[in-house]
């Protein structure tokens, strides 16, 4: 990247945007120490003036603890579920309508995809009530995790990021070969468009995952305290009058640090793919 | 393949038959799940949601799904206070959390386009708040902000009289829902400003830098020119955003009746839909105020739109 053609800062000015961006990422980093700092200590300490700043000893017994009371293994594991199906839908179904979208002609096609773009902009708690409604009353799935996956299953930005992907990763001689070769449809989609769209594929279920893994507004009104996600788990420790918050904080780690080792590991990606998709946005 | 066409070359005629199909047909099969499940979950609710809002429908009122009030619910909605102050709340905390938010990430983004070492460990720290979930960067910053023992009135001790009660008053919930903001959505409008920035031409500065032009002038009359579209892209996401504020003030509030506090001082109003449509059951009410948000939403949008069009163009 780059290739010369960024700037290079002078000297000084160097120093001074590294002071600047390592205060900004200390400062980005800073409230999920201080969660670990708290989660590690017992209810008394944090009432305590000043405020502890270095762990302490009974992060293990916190964890268990809101493990035991919050429901947090039965909630990871409902997580991975929600977060996991909805990931494999999306990235299916966004790259199908994406490769049709970027790569084949038929009527309607631009009223079509102007009218996923426009589906963007709809605020899901629009459709709370009636949707409520729907999944609990209709379909019987209060306190389901199906209520949850199944509204979820499809996405507009997915099909437009796959779209914008497909556009510019696919070239049109490749589809014309396998044309020429007598494959199908199907076909083409099946052994040249999907090897191709892997990167971005990824980029989108990474993307994707995040979000739901992090949701918390649907799942919330559908899931009671018996059988939660693990962002309903950490806002259910944290309602009562009585509120630990050595406890909260403990399930706050829960709920963050599987995802924050999934970023550590493919940030790059992550990175790419936000990056990515804003440019072409 | 090849075995295919082979089997298929006797019959001709329905083969190529069987292509046409698949050259008209297989497009919409592929895009159709999308739209199926689209029109069930997401544009059956939309028109679903304007019907229920002209109807008094209660879960507790038996038969009352069908009683029509035509618009009366959304010509209550003009004289509710509580929905009027929730509108308040939501553009005060809006503007509070947008504003600083975007031009600290313009500012972010600018320090990260200068070639540094170690540039991907500064990428990824600027946005792991991003990956942290709303619900834990809320009650992480509850703990913060408490009034008693709370880290920030620690810090702040030398410079005010008594700790400040950050739940009491208008202006104090805002800035801390809009802190909450901030630190999850900084570093993540900073990439996609950084993205922009890196498409810009070098020679557009170097030749700048010839006719004299010092850092600053560069950066407003080359880079912010030049990120018109990237702006207008992220005004409007975090407007909506901002718009449909719910876990953060759901949260701040530790009573738990959905009030937004004591005075509904932070009472968003998609916290104010939430407390209509689940703690009160006001399912007609709830949904004319979800018809109503949408239209805030376009207006809102559009003006948006309006306005950061007028950054000049840099070409």
């Amino acid at each position: 990247m780059g290739r010369g053609r960024r700037k290079r800062a002078k000297d000084g000015g160097l120093w001074i945007t590294y002071g600047l961006l390592i205060t900004i990422v200390l400062v980005s980093a800073f409230p999920l120490y201080w969660s670990v700092v708290v989660s590690s200590r017992d209810k008394s300490s944090v009432g305590r003036y000043p405020p502890p700043l270095v762990p302490g000893g009974n992060l293990w017994d916190n964890l268990s603890t809101a493990f035991v009371q919050g429901k947090f293994g039965l909630a990871l594991l409902n997580s991975t579920l929600v977060a996991g199906s909805i990931t494999l839908s999306v990235v299916l179904t966004s790259t199908l309508a994406g490769f049709a979208f970027a790569k084949l002609r038929f009527r309607g096609r631009n009223a079509l995809f102007t009218m996923v773009v426009a589906t963007m902009l709809v605020p899901t708690q629009l459709a709370i009530i009636p949707l409520y409604i729907m999944v609990t009353q209709w379909f019987g799935w209060s306190n389901d995790l199906r209520g949850v996956i199944v509204p979820a299953l499809v996405s507009a930005f997915g099909v437009f990021f796959m779209r914008q992907y497909l556009t510019s990763a696919m070239p049109d001689e490749l589809i014309e070969a396998g044309r020429v070769d007598g494959a199908s449809t199907l076909r083409i989609y099946w052994s040249l468009v999907l090897p191709i769209a892997r990167p971005g594929a990824a980029v989108l279920g990474l993307l994707i995952f995040i979000t739901y893994w992090n949701d918390l507004f649907w799942p919330l009104i559908l899931l009671n305290t018996q059988n939660p996600t693990v962002q309903v788990a950490i806002a259910n420790t944290a309602s009562g009058i009585e509120v630990d918050y050595s406890l909260v904080l403990a399930g706050t780690v829960i709920a963050t640090f599987p995802i924050l080792i999934v970023f550590l590991i493919l940030g790059r990606q992550i990175i790419g793919g936000i990056m990515q998709g804003a440019v072409k946005g | 393949m090849t075995r295919g066409v082979q089997r298929s070359r006797d019959r001709l005629p329905w083969r190529s038959r069987l292509h046409r199909l698949d050259l008209t047909v297989s497009p919409y099969l592929y895009i159709s799940p999308f739209f199926l499940l689209f029109a069930v979950f997401g544009l059956f609710p939309l028109a679903y949601t304007a019907i229920i809002s002209t109807t008094a429908w209660s879960p507790r009122k038996p038969g009352s799904a069908d009683v029509s009030v035509g618009l009366d619910n959304y010509r209550t909605l003009l004289t509710d206070e509580n929905f009027h102050n929730a509108l308040i709340n939501t553009l005060g905390i809006g503007l509070v959390s947008t504003v600083p938010q975007l031009l600290l990430a313009l500012g972010i983004a600018h320090l990260l386009n200068y070639r540094l070492r170690g540039r991907l460990v500064l990428r990824m720290g600027v946005l792991v708040p991003y990956v942290t979930s709303v619900a834990a960067v809320a009650l992480i910053f509850n703990q913060m902000f408490a009034r008693d023992f709370g880290l920030l009135n620690w810090l702040l001790q030398p410079f005010v009289d008594s700790p400040v009660d950050w739940r009491a008053d208008s202006w104090s919930s805002w800035i801390a829902v809009s802190v909450m903001v901030m630190w999850h959505w900084t570093g993540y409008n900073a990439l996609i400003y950084l993205a922009a920035m890196q498409t810009i031409p070098y020679d557009l500065y170097e030749s700048a830098s010839i006719d004299g032009a010092s850092k600053w002038q560069q950066f407003w009359h080359i880079t912010v020119p030049s990120l018109r579209p990237t702006i207008i892209f992220t005004v409007i996401v975090s407007t909506i955003g901002a718009l449909q504020l719910f876990a953060e003030p759901f949260l701040f509030d530790t009573t738990r009746n959905n009030n937004g506090g004591s005075e509904r001082q932070f009472q968003t109003i998609v916290l104010y839909l939430y407390q209509q449509f689940w703690t009160n059951g006001r399912y007609g009410y709830g949904a004319a105020i979800a018809w109503t948000l949408f239209l805030i939403t376009v207006i809102i949008a559009a003006i948006n739109f309006v306005l950061t069009r007028r950054i000049r163009s840099s070409d």
